[in-house]
């Protein structure tokens, strides 16, 4: 279910992250993980995250959830505090994580299915949306007789049919190949240019990120914290063509060395 | 091509079997073997056809006792399992009882189930219950507990209930595991109708067997092992095909 939404409908954020700390502790040895973290998704917005990898991204999401307990901090979700309640978000995790025992319609309905609407009407919609994914004819095969792209898109999509509002993507397109890469960015694209959730990416693309988000927030190297809040002045509708515009090279150049700096920090 | 499969898995140890009955064959005949000791294949298995009427009776009751021992033991397995799952404080108190509870043999206990319940089916179907019910409960248990961490995280983050959750996780997800502990409680549950019967009974193939046994009718008592491993085969088998539907969603293994 897509939920139209109009942007200016109110003021207070779709979710709002207010300085989240956490660290992961085992046989007494500490591990910083989530540093001061705040972030703001405004209702409607495209927000992406990008950070050098193991610095806290995944761990966040987990946060956000409700699937951790942070030390510190509050989760605000249309102005009222919701940390650690769980089943707020709509969600696809790092990992596709399908269920080996449902074939691909029932997995993409599984959070239907949890939310107790899995109708007949969303069958009819899922179905739709599987061959929109390119998975038309996959309806009925189990995930191990899918490639690993194939399951992601799965993946994704049983986030994407969530009937939650916020939607928080843990680098969907990581194992695509390059083509489909783009081909699912734009597919995205047009998707939420339409239909305006309030969406959480994160990614290791800094063209993905550009090319989709309202806002960027680049994080440091574990622990995470925010090093800086990029604005994306680009006009919507953006298509892909965007990638060549002086201004997008502008800004992808400011951000690679931004996080190049912030790779150099580390001894490896 | 399931067929040939099939064909492909079968005939090695279908050879194997007819080379021992025949060299057992040839033996008995060869160094002149006693019947009483032990009887040739060949007359076991006449003796089967001559006695077919009295030993179906037999064979039903041992059937029948076996089924309802082995559905009972398998439900508890699975309760015990379910409970010790889900309250960590009955877990870790009761499942070293319940391994420990496995040392005892069953010979041993029967006599005593006998006194205290008498001849008639409870302590039969205790017997069998307590032979079924371990490696059911400790083989849901392992799977239990072995749910895909990712799964179980994506279940909660989509805010799933317990019951939802142990519905379409943990239950699929510990199915073939489950399975795998029902197929040794099916052939289990044979033994334990034979022994329960040993003890006490007036019907059964374990009631035959002690029949048998003193009139020294050797043959008999074979025929009796025969029934016995075939029902325990078909037992297996059946698990097996079951296991076969429920995971059919696991990738073919070719057999190499
Ligand atoms: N359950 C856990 N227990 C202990 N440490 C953990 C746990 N989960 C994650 N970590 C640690 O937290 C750090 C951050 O992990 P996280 O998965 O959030 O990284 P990430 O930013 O998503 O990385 P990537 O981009 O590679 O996915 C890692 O160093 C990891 O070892
Ligand atoms: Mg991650």
């Amino acid at each position: 279910m897509i939920i139209e939404k109009s942007i200016s409908a109110s003021d207070a954020a779709a979710l709002e992250i207010q300085g989240i700390s956490l660290a992961f502790r085992e046989r007494r040895q500490e591990l910083p993980v989530l540093n001061d973290i705040s972030l703001t998704v405004p209702a409607g917005k495209f927000v992406s995250i990008i950070g050098p990898s193991g610095c806290g991204k995944s761990t966040l999401f987990h946060v956000i959830g409700g699937q951790l307990k942070p030390d510190q901090g509050t989760i605000l979700m249309d102005g009222q505090e919701v940390t650690g309640q769980r089943g707020l978000i709509s969600y696809v995790p790092q990992k596709p994580a399908l269920f080996p025992w449902r074939n691909t319609l029932d997995n993409v309905l599984l959070a239907r299915e949890i939310a107790g609407n899995a109708n007949e009407a969303a069958r009819k919609e899922a179905q739709e949306w599987l061959v929109r994914a390119g998975l038309g004819g996959f309806e009925k095969s189990y995930p191990h007789m899918l490639s690993g792209g194939m399951q992601q898109r799965a993946s994704f999509l049983r986030g994407l049919l969530a009937p939650q509002e916020v939607i928080c993507l843990d680098e969907p397109f990581s194992s695509l190949d390059e083509l489909t890469r783009s081909d699912m960015q734009r597919w995205l694209l047009d998707l939420w240019e339409t239909s305006r959730r309030s969406v959480l990416l994160i990614t290791h693309s800094i063209d993905e990120a550009l090319l989709l988000s309202d806002t960027i927030y680049l994080f440091s190297g574990r622990p995470a914290s925010v090093l800086h809040r990029v604005d994306v002045p680009f006009a919507r509708p953006r298509r892909e063509n965007l990638a060549e515009e002086p201004g997008f090279l502008e800004l992808k150049r400011e951000i690679g060395a931004r996080m190049r700096a912030e790779q150099s920090k580390k001894p490896i | 091509m399931k067929l040939r499969q099939l064909w492909n898995s079968i005939w090695p140890p279908l050879v194997a079997v007819i080379l021992l009955l025949a060299v057992w064959q040839a033996a008995t005949s060869m160094f002149h073997i006693e019947k009483w000791i032990l009887p040739s294949p060949v007359d076991i298995a006449k003796e089967a056809s001559s006695g077919a009427a009295g030993l179906w009776e037999h064979t039903m009751a041992t059937l029948r006792l076996m089924l309802l021992g082995f559905a009972i033991g398998t439900g508890v397995g699975l309760m015990v399992a379910f409970a010790l799952h889900y309250v960590p404080f009955l877990k870790s108190s009761l499942y070293p009882l319940i391994i420990l509870s496995q040392n005892i043999p069953t010979i041993a206990l029967a006599p005593l189930l006998m006194i205290w319940f008498g001849f008639g089916i409870l302590p039969k179907i205790i017997v069998i219950t307590l032979v079924c019910f371990f490696p059911v409960a400790v083989a849901a248990m392992d799977g239990l507990t072995r749910t895909d961490r990712v799964m179980l995280d994506y279940m909660r983050m989509a805010g799933a209930s317990k019951s939802q959750i142990f519905r379409k996780l943990e239950v699929p997800h510990s199915l073939p595991s489950i399975l795998s502990g029902v197929k040794i409680a099916a052939t289990y549950s044979v033994m334990g109708a034979v022994i329960a019967e040993w003890i006490g009974a007036d019907k059964g193939i374990g009631y035959y067997m002690m029949l048998q046994k003193s009139s020294f009718r050797t043959d008999k008592i074979f025929v009796a092992i025969a029934i016995i491993v075939a029902i325990s085969l078909s037992m297996f088998a059946l698990i097996a095909l079951l296991e076969k539907w429920l995971v059919r969603y696991k990738p073919v293994k070719d057999n190499k």
